[in-house]
């Protein structure tokens, strides 16, 4: 087990490893705002514009896997912002699960980024659209290292924001009616966090997350038990709706295929994602006092998403909807790592979640080169891409089979880890559901594969013409960078899934999160 | 005090959700705004109401007397509620656009992208 | 629209209005006031310009892009909370600075002051581009 800094409670200014910390916590949030706001600045110039969006996602990459080697050496890491101790100030924390989280934020940030280059048309970038996408990235990154609820309710609405109008951007008939969907059900979802927080307030007279898990641990659920397990569910409905969970999800499929394929995979990478974070932040952290109840609630969701978004997908014909189907599906399976509540299921639920995203990220990268060279998403109308483009083929395979659950790919070793933790505590139902999803899931992607890649090209279709005049090497090499991600999460899963099993124990001793922020004894 | 704007509450948040559940695009608006409105109010309603006793330290005295209302709720109304201007202004917007490209306001005919 | 009235008040208003966001932006240090409600006072002003007279007219007026004062005060509030973190402390951390001014005494300038007049700007900027880009919609 890493060591744990204890903090003293004033700072030392010449203490070099204190300097190191503050910067590198709040690097992946200053990155992406700088970032905007030179984009914004320079908006007369498209040129300008792309080259600081590019530099700008690389830099942050790099920030966030410095930020992991960090809290890979030294444990827990936190700064308080403003220099104001931590219950009374905002404190950024990066434990393990935080700073992965940061790093696929940068992952997914650099390959969708290059892929917005090339995908995203002039009028959206004199737009602001590379503004609005640092904007987002620093909404997510802010929600990731945040270690105060209020200010986690903060980065929401910056990530929310951003994303409101990135959906909208364009303005096309489609584009309006899912906007409407997602913000209605994301405003909600915020008006019931906003709720919580204020009864949360009430009870506890703190709002900092450490604070919370130590005021609760201590009368651990003796004062107001009811009340408290009210709040869990505000919680859960609040962060369920963002994570897009049973029964919450209708908005994720109407809206997600509306924009540009490059925004629908940043949405698909990160957003959803920063709803588990926060639901599995939250209950490893304070809603500990009923677990038999909350967590098994949990695990009964995880099996209902993952069903109803796999059969939603087995029904739809249209590329970019049925991706959108197993973003909800694949939710379920983080969410069952949070349900069965070990460190072995959490730090699967950690890996799979990483793996995910890339997985996701990268098949919607996928369907847009699909969609740019057919001029449609519409599966039936889509053929003979294995014939015409063998290595987008390729890609596609990887990251499909990766979804599904193949070895040698990430996915296998993701689904591995959680069923086992899932057999080890006798949850044989859940098993039993992940696995057969799993199943369906590899029939979806066959089907994909069947109509798009192998199946002839359509008579009736003509509009290969496409294909020519387009430099498609730009276009497949961010694919190519997140499949590559993904085969070598599935080679050398031994040391990342040893990563994310130190993730999980972490995760399950919030005394060390309790410690790092307040010190030794608060 | 705490009864009257618990029952206020209440009605903001039943109003709220009766607005969400009609048809027209304008009403659900108003609906949102009032729920956030309903939100904020549950803040400041729960975090105890403390009448005419400012959390400001004077002049005279070196600390604050005991009964004080807590700053710290209506920083964080305050906040949300700045939060909740700049969403309905884009709200507001993005609502007259999209009237403008379905050419009505009534939801019911904004399914096109459903499923 | 055209009325007379609006057009007139207007003239008279707007520096009543300028000069009260300034007054309450100042009087944010220490009392109620502040950036928040100083920029959303300065932008009323060109608000009614772009009612009584039209948004071309009250981008005229305003001469920078709504957009430039938000990028503008983002940078200011950002690099307030940068010169702490230089300093060794966290982000954001206050660090004072002192002015002396011949025939007035000793000025104290703070970071927070930088951080409030990023405030200030973003808010103009972001209240403007909404009125303006929903006034030339119509």
């Amino acid at each position: 087990m890493t060591s744990i800094r204890c903090r003293a409670q004033t700072f030392e200014a010449e203490h070099p490893e204190e300097f190191l910390m503050n910067v590198l916590l709040i690097l992946p949030i200053l990155i992406p705002m700088l970032t905007a706001v030179l984009a914004l600045l320079l908006q007369k110039s498209r040129s300008t514009q792309r080259a600081v969006s590019s530099i700008g996602a690389w830099t942050l990459f790099a920030a966030a896997a410095w930020l992991v080697v960090d809290v890979w050496r030294n444990g827990i890491q936190a700064a308080q912002m403003g220099n104001w101790p931590a219950p009374y100030g905002i404190t950024l924390v990066a434990d393990l699960f935080s700073a992965v989280m940061v790093l696929l934020a940068g992952i997914i940030a650099a390959a969708v980024g290059m892929y917005s280059l090339v995908s995203v048309d002039a009028q959206r970038e004199e737009f602001g659209y590379h503004s609005l996408y640092h904007f987002l990235l620093m909404g997510v990154c802010g929600a990731f290292l945040t270690g105060d609820l209020f200010n986690l309710y903060v980065w929401f609405e910056v990530m929310l924001m951003a994303s409101f109008v990135l959906m909208a951007l364009g303005g096309e008939r489609g584009q309006m009616e899912g906007a409407i969907k997602y913000v209605t059900l994301n405003l909600i979802s915020s008006a019931l966090f906003l709720s919580a927080l204020g009864l949360l307030y009430a009870i506890a007279g703190t709002l900092n997350m450490a604070d919370l898990a130590y005021k609760f641990s201590d009368v651990s659920a003796s004062q107001h038990p009811g009340l408290m397990t009210t709040l869990a569910i505000l919680f859960m409905l609040a962060f369920g709706i963002k994570a897009a969970v049973f029964p919450l999800f209708f908005w994720l499929p109407a809206s997600y295929h509306t924009p540009p394929v490059a925004v629908s995979a940043l949405f698909a990478g990160l957003l959803t994602k920063v709803g588990v974070y926060a639901l599995i932040r939250v209950f490893t952290l304070i809603f500990l006092q009923d677990v038999g109840y909350t967590h098994s609630l949990i695990l009964v969701i995880a099996g209902l998403t993952m069903v109803s978004g796999v059969l939603g997908a087995v029904a739809q014909y249209d590329f970019r909807r049925l991706l959108s189907f197993h973003i909800i599906s694949q939710i379920g399976y983080a969410l069952m790592g949070l349900g069965i509540f070990t460190a072995s299921a959490l730090g699967g639920a950690v890996f799979f979640i990483f793996h995910v995203s890339i997985a996701k990220a990268s098949l919607f990268l996928v369907s847009g080169v699909a969609q740019r060279l057919y001029r449609t998403c519409d599966l039936k109308r889509l053929g003979g891409l294995y014939q015409t483009q063998p290595m987008l083929a390729a890609l596609f395979l990887v990251s499909a089979m990766s979804l599904a659950g193949i070895p040698p790919f990430s996915g296998f070793f993701a689904k591995l880890g959680l069923v086992k933790a899932g057999l080890d505590t006798g949850q044989h139902v859940i098993v039993a559901v992940a696995l057969g999803v799993s199943l369906l899931t590899l029939f979806s992607m066959l089907k994909i594969w069947g109509e798009a890649f192998w199946k002839p090209i359509p008579d009736q279709s003509g509009t290969t013409g496409g294909l020519s005049g387009v430099r498609l090497s730009n276009w497949l090499f961010p694919i190519a960078i997140l499949s590559a991600i993904s085969v070598v999460l599935g080679l050398g899963a031994g040391p990342a899934f040893n990563f994310a099993l130190q993730a999980g124990e972490q995760l399950m001793d919030p005394s060390l999160y309790i410690q790092a922020v307040l010190g030794g004894a608060p | 005090m705490e009864v009257i704007l618990a029952f206020v509450i209440g009605g903001l948040f039943a109003l709220a959700i009766y607005m969400l559940l009609r048809r027209s695009l304008v009403k659900l608006l108003i609906g949102l705004a009032l729920l956030s409105h309903a939100a904020n109010l549950l803040i400041f309603t729960a975090a105890k109401l403390t009448r005419g006793r400012p959390p400001v330290i004077g002049m005279e005295t070196a600390a604050l007397e005991p009964p004080f209302a807590d700053p710290l709720p209506q920083a964080l109304i305050l906040t949300a509620i700045v939060i909740s201007f700049g969403v309905m202004a884009f709200a507001l917007a993005l609502a007259f656009r999209a009237y403008r490209s379905v050419g009505t306001d009534d939801l019911d005919q904004m399914q096109s992208t459903d499923v | 629209m055209t009325s007379l009235i609006l057009r007139t008040t207007t003239r008279y208003l707007t520096p009543l209005l300028l000069i009260f966001s300034v007054f309450l932006f100042l009087r944010g240090h220490n009392q109620p006031g502040g950036g928040f409600a100083g920029g959303l006072v300065a932008a009323a002003p060109f608000a009614l310009f772009s009612i009584a007279f039209g948004a071309a007219e009250a981008r005229r007026v305003l001469q920078v892009e709504p957009r430039w004062l938000i990028g503008v005060g983002l940078l200011a509030a950002l690099a307030s909370g940068v010169i702490g973190l230089l300093g060794g402390y966290p982000f954001l951390t206050g660090t004072w600075g002192y002015l002396k001014l011949p025939g007035f005494g000793v000025l104290d300038i703070g970071t927070p002051l930088f951080f409030d007049l990023g405030v200030y700007l973003a808010v103009i900027g972001v209240t403007l581009s909404i009125i303006f880009a929903l006034e030339e919609a119509e």
